[in-house]
């Protein structure tokens, strides 16, 4: 399918369906999908409106999207959705580009999708990330306000990322916290989030008119709902003890876990392990880097980079300790401390009761 | 050792008393909880987390309890390497209470770990792992346990080869004894070289936790505080025990317990010197004073071993048998408390683990394993000839 790109002239049905069925498989959905897909995608009037805002970031998230191959970036902003405000890929600069967004606005209002990239400064009013004159949070407010459904893509946009490390000058705040009430969103975090997992949710919201869903941080249950941890390839060292102690030690060449570099794989909610980038070749683990944690907006830029993740696995059975921090940290109760104290008093009064028996007199040692 | 013989006595009273009955109740009761252990899973019993992988099991059983059983170790390099024999009388007894503690040690660590079934790996050489210190400890403590079994064995050869009424032990026995009689300067050396090794091996696993162990106690000395250690509080548990039997069993004094007891101030001294070298050197000095309950903790330990050294050293209640016995007794508690912050109070697994306390089952197995080695003690020194023939001997 890679071959025969969406946009190849006098491309087949037969090549268009094949293509869907591949995506609907890659996502893990029901083939009968695909046929619904290829009705929604066939239907040119049917494709949903795009209206992509960028902020404070490295456009790292777009680059992700545009080294995908299955759909390429062709197909998808000009087959799969109708992208109407993009300011890395559109032709459009300047008045022209503001004037494309608020038409969309306003044609298109409660029917397009945002995507929000970028992290938003709130502080001195926002003057830290403007464009065309208008502060980050006003442009985000106005057009989230009449949009069907917000994804935040990338850990800025989730939760303030980069901009918000340390003494986080700007104020920088992910959109979450900036949205109106009652419109749906979910959250893509990552550095960048994969891209298939972004293609994944226009996917689902395409075929279901729904989002997918969620956990308690609003990632989608399908990419983020397992640990990196889990299924790493070098999960197998890990159980068996096997280390790499530092960069480039013997341990680090011969592919043993990174857990002690600070891998944090263990807290990092991604599926990373299974799906892999750069067309599912290579990943940050594979490459001898550990895991920094990037889906997770409280360990990325919060925490060091070599600290030892706090190893959380579910519990296998009931005969396994607590394994969790939430089974922590109970204080000893009355009894425990009866029973400790009492046996403790035993002894040591029973010492005191026989050396009363004892003769307090010197021996003679050379009697 | 035929020449021996008469250094030995049978302890001649009932063997079943009342001890006999409350300790075997905790017995009982501990081996019950142990049972249920197996069954349901050490999640059942104890408190120990990701966190808090080791407990009172380790810090008691192991730590504390394999340097109290260094009576053994002790008394053999007294007698044997500084070939002072006029304390040979007491090893028997040292040697005894040195098995129940090794073999309990090895019990509890069997308790201890998570995954029991695949402990039989220890006896397949090509899954053993040379870099670790565990391993050490583990291959050691076997080790040693079996070399104190065979020192012990004697004892046991003395009384079944007396059993006329089975002419084949009798037999068996003589034979084993005269074996065992020739061949046991080889298990002595064995016996000397194994604790060495381990008792400072015990430290270096805690050596090994970093900065999870807190300053006033991780050192890189570690291994030769828990020697030095070692060392003193099995001269502190040989006067300890020496002292309980004589006021127990209503025996008579052994006199040589005080020559015996003049070493102890200098070996505390020297491990005190040792600890405060290691302060300098860690840069600890700075918490002495500011870590709180740890600070406490820190200068109990050092106070605990300061003043019964004292009283040895320099008072004349210090050769009382009163005397002895309190300071023996603070001694083992200033050591114990040692190897205990090492292991436990002064061991912080990182943010979120919170606090470890032993369950009541964790509590009663440790309570069960020390009963096991009390009345073992009490009914083996009624049984075959252990305790000094101090009528005889002088």
């Amino acid at each position: 399918m890679v071959e025969k790109s969406l946009l190849t002239p006098n491309l087949s049905r037969r090549d268009f369906v094949k293509a869907l069925g591949t995506i609907t498989t890659a996502l893990g959905l029901p083939l009968t999908v695909a046929d619904k897909a290829a009705e929604a995608a066939s239907n040119v009037d049917n494709r949903p409106p795009v209206i992509w805002l960028h902020f404070q970031e490295c456009t790292g998230c777009s680059e992700a999207i545009l080294k995908t191959t299955h759909p390429s970036p062709a197909e998808l902003i000009l087959e799969l959705i109708n992208l109407c405000y993009q300011e890395t890929l559109m032709a459009d600069f300047g008045h022209s580009a503001e004037r494309l967004l608020e038409e969309s606005i306003k044609k298109y209002a409660g029917k397009y999708i945002l995507i929000v990239e970028g992290s938003i400064p709130l502080k001195d009013n926002g003057v830290y990330c403007k464009i065309g004159g208008k502060t980050a949070i006003d442009i985000l407010k106005h057009t989230a306000a009449s949009a069907a459904a917000v994804i935040n893509l990338g850990i800025c946009a989730t939760s303030g990322g980069i901009a918000s490390a340390g003494s986080n000058p700007t104020g920088a705040v992910g959109a979450p916290e900036l949205l109106p009430e009652g419109i749906p969103y979910i959250s893509l975090p990552g550095c960048p989030p994969n891209p298939y997992n972004l293609l994944g949710v226009v996917m689902f919201l395409l075929n279901f008119n729904k989002l997918p869903e969620v956990d308690s941080k609003k990632r989608p249950l399908f990419a983020y709902g397992t640990l990196i941890h889990e299924y790493c390839e070098r999960r197998a060292n890990f159980d068996a003890g096997r280390f790499a102690k530092e960069f480039g030690d013997e341990g680090h060449r011969n592919g043993f876990c990174l857990y002690q570099l600070g891998c944090k794989g263990p807290i990092t909610h991604a599926n990373c392990s299974s799906i892999k980038f750069n067309e599912g070749i290579v990943w940050p683990i594979g490459n001898g880097n550990p895991c920094i944690g990037c889906t997770e907006g409280d360990v990325l830029f919060k925490e060091s980079l070599f600290s030892h993740a706090m190893v959380i696995q579910p519990r296998l059975n009931s005969n396994v300790p607590p394994a969790t921090p939430e089974d922590l940290g109970k204080s000893p109760t009355a009894f425990q401390g009866a029973v400790v104290g009492t046996v403790l008093g035993a002894v040591v009064g029973g010492g005191a009761v026989l050396a009363s028996k004892l003769s307090k007199e010197p021996e003679d040692e050379n009697k | 050792m035929g020449s021996h013989k008469n250094e030995y006595d049978v302890q001649k009273s009932k063997i079943f008393t009342p001890a006999f009955y409350v300790f075997s109740v905790i017995v009982l009761i501990s081996v019950f909880i142990i049972i249920y252990r197996y069954v349901m899973g050490i999640g059942y019993v104890s408190n120990l987390n990701d966190g808090w992988p080791w407990g009172i099991w380790i810090a008691y059983d192991v730590a504390v309890g394999t340097s109290i059983a260094c009576g053994g170790y002790v008394l053999a390099i007294t007698i044997y390497v500084m070939n002072n024999f006029k304390y040979h009388p007491m090893i028997r007894s040292a040697v005894l209470a040195s098995m129940f503690g090794y073999c309990l040690a090895g019990l509890s660590v069997m308790v201890d770990i998570g995954r029991p079934w695949n402990s039989y790996n220890f006896f397949v050489p090509s899954q053993w792992q040379f870099n670790s210190a565990l391993f050490e400890v583990a291959l050691c403590i076997m080790a040693y346990s079996l070399v104190l079994i065979i020192e012990f064995l004697p004892a046991v050869y003395e009384r079944t080869s007396t059993l006329t009424k089975y002419p084949r032990i009798a037999a068996f026995s003589k034979m084993g004894y005269k074996y065992i009689d020739k061949l046991l300067f080889l298990f002595l050396s064995v016996g000397v070289l194994l604790p060495t090794m381990h008792q400072s091996s015990l430290g270096t696993l805690m050596v090994a936790t970093g900065f999870r162990l807190d300053d006033l106690w991780q050192t890189n000395f570690l291994p030769l505080l828990f020697l030095t250690n070692a060392v003193l509080m099995g001269f502190s548990v040989i006067v300890f025990e020496t002292m309980l039997t004589t006021s127990l069993f209503k025996r008579s004094f052994e006199k040589e317990i005080i020559s015996l007891s003049r070493i102890i101030p200098y070996v505390a001294v020297a491990f005190i010197l040792i600890r405060f070298v290691s302060l300098t050197t860690s840069g600890a000095w700075g918490s002495v004073f500011t870590s709180g309950t740890l600070s406490v903790v820190f200068w109990l330990e050092i106070i605990l071993l300061l003043i019964p050294s004292f009283i040895i050293y320099a008072t004349q209640f210090g050769k009382s048998q009163r005397g002895l016995f309190v300071s023996a007794m603070t001694l083992m508690l200033g050591a114990g408390l040692y190897r205990f912050s090492v292991y436990l109070i002064g061991f912080e697994p990182g943010p979120g683990w919170g606090n470890y306390f032993p369950s009541i089952n964790e509590f009663m197995i440790t309570v069960g394993l020390i009963s096991i080695e009390i009345v073992g003690y009490m009914v083996i020194v009624k049984l075959l000839q252990v305790l000094p023939n101090v009528s005889k001997s002088h």
